[in-house]
């Protein structure tokens, strides 16, 4: 089993804490002159997301966690597990829904999508950055409003809901920021 | 200087500053008749067991091991038990394992000691150092008791340790492991959360820490559940530790003896007992006062710096 000890503690290494994945977001050395050292670490749980505080006597040594990060292709889904293949080996990994999260609603058949895996099975999923999607139903467009700065919303073939410009038609392709959920323009390809 | 810090190009504006105050620290002590001396970097290793010496192979007697030095402490102790008067040492040490914003393994240390001086002479000193390099601020004295009261709502020398473990839990600091005893859970509150309350704008000095926290100091005569032990903190920064400093040689042989069992119990390395400090209290160390200042961390309050690795270039 593979462990480290605090003295390798540096943002972004994966450990294990009550059985659960942890990611290091902050890591500060804080020791009283004659005291004793301490690390005050700031930890985000890989399956909540949730960010704590924690501090460890400096010296102690931590079991690391068995998380890699992967490109892996989404295939499709069944409501339940959302299905991806490694585009070298080909092999399939089933993340279930709670792993994919909000990245559910941004991607489509074909994406390549960073996967964590903790013991080999999928723990997180992001989308891309960006996504490009075809709006599927919209109000109709303001034809050469270009300048009003008014906004409407639209549904995209994922699902997802974005606000768009008035001019936006249905059947366009627009490229998405999906951290902030957020409409960037028309899509150039 | 800094080995283990992030590579950092030297820059000519702090190499100037920081030349400047070492020569200010260095006529501070002139015009106090204060000898610069200098005790040797390798030595013993240090015997507290929170701290870790470098040890550097072949540097030691017939070819064995010594270690860099993480205190010049017993060595000007054997100086002043030689009959040397007042001194001071400004140059480096070193800790193995400490590397962190405000810990290098490698960093600089001013240390000196006032025979005659009790501690209350020496805070009095070390604030007009202070002083010489900050400028002007307001002192603060308070009693390590006072200051867990206000900023940690406990009482230090009289609450339980389940109580101290309670008011971790109230800070919200979350040990990993094993529940802290009563000594770690004091240094936790001091370091997460008393420590970064002191001294905003001000020198705040910390005075008359617990007994079991004595270090070199002597107990307080008045109230033997302290120790003349004092700290003075900038800017929420623990920047010297100070010692109305023991000298009776039986009461620290003790000590030592409890050092060793405790790094025994810890699984630590267990070195001999530090001689050369308890030949220099056997052969007589005068009475007085000596403190030690993380000069890094002083400049880094002074030039405005984010780190330690800022000024030591």
């Amino acid at each position: 089993m593979a462990t480290y000890s605090t003295n390798e503690f540096k943002g972004g290494l994966k450990i294990m804490l009550d059985g659960d994945p942890f990611t290091i977001v902050e890591n500060e050395f804080v020791k009283p002159g004659k005291g004793q050292a301490f690390n005050r670490v700031k930890l985000r749980n890989l399956k909540t997301n949730r960010v704590v505080e924690k501090t460890f006597k400096s010296g102690e040594s931590v079991e690391a966690a068995d998380v890699m990060e992967t490109e892996l292709q989404y295939l499709y889904n069944d409501g339940e597990f959302w299905y991806f293949m490694d585009p070298k080996s080909f092999d399939q990994k089933a993340a279930p829904k709670a792993a994919v999260g909000d990245a559910a609603q941004w991607i489509k058949e074909q994406d390549l999508c960073v996967v964590i895996l903790w013991n080999d099975e999928p723990l997180q999923v992001e989308a891309p950055n960006f996504v490009d999607l075809k709006v599927v139903e919209t109000d109709p467009g303001v034809r050469g409003d270009t300048s009003s700065g008014g906004s409407k919303p639209a549904k995209l073939e994922t699902g997802a809901t974005v606000r768009v410009p008035l001019f936006i038609e249905e059947g366009e392709v627009l490229r998405v920021d999906t951290r902030k959920g957020e409409y960037v323009g028309r899509s150039k390809d | 200087m800094a080995a283990d810090g992030p590579c950092r190009r030297v820059d000519a504006t702090t190499l100037r500053r920081v030349g400047q105050e070492l020569a200010r620290i260095r006529r501070f002590f002139a015009a106090r008749g204060v000898l610069e001396v200098q005790p040797p970097c390798l030595g013993p290793a240090a015997m507290e067991p929170a701290l870790a010496s470098i040890p550097v192979p072949g540097a030691g007697r017939d070819g064995g091991t010594a270690y860099l030095q993480t205190s010049p402490e017993s060595a000007m102790k054997a100086m002043l038990a030689a009959g040397s008067g007042d001194i001071y040492y400004l140059g480096p040490a070193w800790r193995g394992g400490e590397c962190g914003r405000w810990h290098t393994s490698e960093f600089t240390l001013l240390e000196w000691y006032r025979v005659g001086f009790d501690h209350h002479r020496l805070i009095t000193e070390v604030a007009e150092l202070a002083q010489a390099v900050l400028g002007r601020r307001p002192v603060v004295r308070l009693t390590y008791r006072d200051a867990f009261v206000r900023y940690a709502g406990v009482d230090p020398l009289a609450d339980s340790e389940g109580v101290l473990q309670a008011a971790l839990q109230y800070q919200g600091i979350h040990v990993h492991g094993a529940a802290p005893g009563r000594d770690e859970a004091l240094d936790l509150l001091l370091s997460h959360t008393v420590g970064p309350a002191l001294g905003q704008g001000t020198l705040t000095f910390l005075e008359g820490f617990p007994a079991s926290q004595a270090a070199l100091a002597r107990l307080d005569d008045g109230d033997p559940r302290t120790a003349r032990r004092f700290e003075l903190f900038v800017d929420g920064l623990e920047i010297a530790n100070g010692y109305h400093e023991l000298t009776d040689p039986a009461a620290q042989r003790a000590r030592f003896e409890a050092e060793q069992a405790e790094r025994r119990r810890n699984g630590q390395p267990v070195h001999e007992l530090d001689e050369r400090l308890l030949s220099a209290l056997e052969q007589g160390v005068p009475d007085c006062a000596g403190v030690a200042l993380g000069v890094g961390r002083l400049f880094a309050v002074a030039m405005g710096a984010e780190s330690l690795h800022e000024v030591q270039v």
